[in-house]
């Protein structure tokens, strides 16, 4: 599982920094630099387009796992040179730009470079797609573990509108029906029986309709005092 | 009978009926609503208003279904869940029912990258088969589907739709006795024009006396030009047009006769379909045409009951 991001236009880039003459950069070693768009050379890709309009780039550093723990010691790190800069443009999924600011010891803007797309499976070399949904309460084991939430267009729960055509949604020729995926699993399993069950209307209140989710774990590395 | 609207009256009492669409207009008019129904309310046993139809945004369903009630014509009001959670679902209905709107038409809606607003987030909060267990509920039941009561009667009539044409096609009889089971009361397809092939998908409900448990009107739509009939063909979701057809109409002097013509051969064998209890015609910004085609189909007078 990867969490996929694509870059932001430029212009979008451009006019976050706006009143930011002096920049620094971060990226990510994990999923970013795996979907190209926030590894070392994207960086460095970026830190030379921002030069060639005029901005100073006061630093960079590829954060291993910008979502993780340590994030926090990298910042202390190079604390004296993003001091002196007056942003940080986060090359990295949503969860590490909150996390970069979370850990910044003095305020200090930071604005994402990418769109943060989707928690993404890798069903072949380099193709990821989209199969979660998190939505709270796990519906696979009724749909031979392929999700209709997310994987039909209009997260039908019991079976394929009317616009299923040859395999395909009716939104693109590109993407499944999630529907025939479904049915084709069941019937090589014998289990088209099942499909007649109607499925029950969903609790959406686990999801995010139900407010910010949390969850408390016992920490693996917690912070010593 | 569960909500005594016109439509359920004609089903019951076994006559071949028929039902059209009329889409509301993309403004504020209530004239070209009346306009519609004046058209339409001596050749229909009920008249569907659309509900956004093909994501574009129009007069709401329940307004034109209150405008065509005060012409004394019964309407069917659609509703898509692609733009409403179960709490605006079921005050819609509360509201439709009190002011005597009795059938519905549940659908999950086309896509929302379909219309005029391809940005908009798509509610899909249920589904269209959960739409209907819905009705059945707030009407056998009077709950909602809080668990909590609703106050007075919910006299509802609920239809479902069923695409005989789409795939996986082995399931579609199993679509169809999903949507039965749920408590569909009618069915109106989507619009047949390879009779064959909607032949071999009735005869699937038949054996499984679908056709007792509920009414099925097949759904027609005359094209009025080949044009008309390429774009459907080609690029309106669910629809499967024969190229036989699509050359007629483009060999065709008269395009308009020969579409006439081919929705009144595709009727006379619709009507000869064991299991068929009527017709649907959507007559996409042509329903100017439907009084000639009931009349030349031989289905008028409408029955009075």
């Amino acid at each position: 599982m990867k969490t996929i991001t694509e870059q932001k236009p430029l212009e979008e880039i451009t006019q976050y920094l706006e009143k930011c003459k002096k920049v620094y950069l971060i990226g990510c070693g994990t999923c970013a630099t795996l979907c190209h768009t926030g590894g070392k050379s994207e960086v460095l890709e970026v830190k030379a387009n921002l030069e060639a309009n005029g901005k100073q780039v006061v630093g960079w550093m590829v954060i291993p796992t910008a979502c993780d723990e340590l994030t926090k010691y990298a910042l202390e790190e190079e604390a004296k040179t993003i001091a002196a800069a007056d942003c940080i443009l986060a090359m990295t999924c949503a969860i590490g730009v909150q996390m970069i600011s979370l850990h910044l010891k003095e305020p200090k803007l930071v604005y994402p470079a990418l769109n943060t797309l989707f928690l993404g499976m890798e069903e072949s070399p380099g193709h990821f797609t989209e199969v979660c949904l998190q939505c709270g309460n796990c519906v696979l084991g009724r749909t031979a573990a392929i999700c209709p939430l997310v994987r039909c267009s209009k997260s039908l729960l019991n079976g394929p509108c009317g616009g299923s055509a040859e395999g395909k949604c009716e939104v693109s020729p590109d993407i499944p029906c999630a529907w025939q995926l479904i049915y084709d699993r069941l019937a090589a399993m014998g289990r088209l029986d099942e499909l007649e069950e109607i499925e029950p209307i969903k609790d959406w209140s686990v999801s995010v309709s139900g407010g910010p989710r949390k969850s408390d774990v016992e920490a693996e590395c917690a912070d010593t005092p | 009978m569960k909500a005594g609207t016109n439509l359920e009256k004609v089903l019951e009492s076994g006559k071949f009926t028929v039902t059209a669409e009329a889409g509301p207009p993309k403004g504020t008019s209530v004239a070209s609503v009346q306009k519609k129904g004046e058209l339409l309310r001596h050749c229909c046993d009920a008249v569907n208003v659309t509900d956004n139809q093909t994501a574009i945004v129009r007069m709401s369903s329940l307004t034109g279904c209150l405008i065509l009630k005060q012409q004394g014509i019964d309407p069917v009001m659609q509703m898509v869940v692609r733009d409403r959670n179960r709490l605006a679902i079921q005050s819609d209905l509360l509201g439709a029912v009190a002011l005597g709107v009795g059938n519905v038409l549940c659908l999950s809606g086309d896509h929302q990258k379909f219309g005029n607003h391809p940005g908009a987030k798509g509610v899909f909060d249920i589904d269209s088969i959960q739409l209907i267990q819905t009705l059945k509920m707030m009407r056998d039941e009077k709950k909602f589907l809080s668990g909590e009561d609703i106050n007075g009667e919910v006299p509802l009539f609920i239809g479902a739709a069923a695409n005989p044409f789409a795939d996986p096609s082995e399931f579609r009889v199993s679509r169809l006795a999903k949507k039965v089971k749920a408590g569909a009361d009618f069915i109106q397809t989507q619009a047949v024009y390879d009779v064959d092939r909607f032949r071999q998908w009735t005869e699937a409900v038949v054996e499984r006396d679908l056709d007792k448990q509920t009414h099925i009107l097949a759904g027609v739509i005359p094209i009025k030009s080949a044009g008309m009939a390429r774009y459907m063909r080609d690029s309106v979701p669910g629809v499967i047009i024969p190229d036989e057809i699509v050359t007629r109409m483009e060999q065709a002097t008269e395009a308009k006769e020969e579409g006439v013509k081919i929705i009144l051969e595709v009727i006379e064998q619709l009507k000869e379909i064991p299991g068929v209890h009527g017709i649907h015609i959507m007559a996409v910004s042509w329903e100017d045409i439907i009084p000639e085609v009931v009349r030349k189909a031989v289905l008028m007078p409408r029955p009075v009951l």
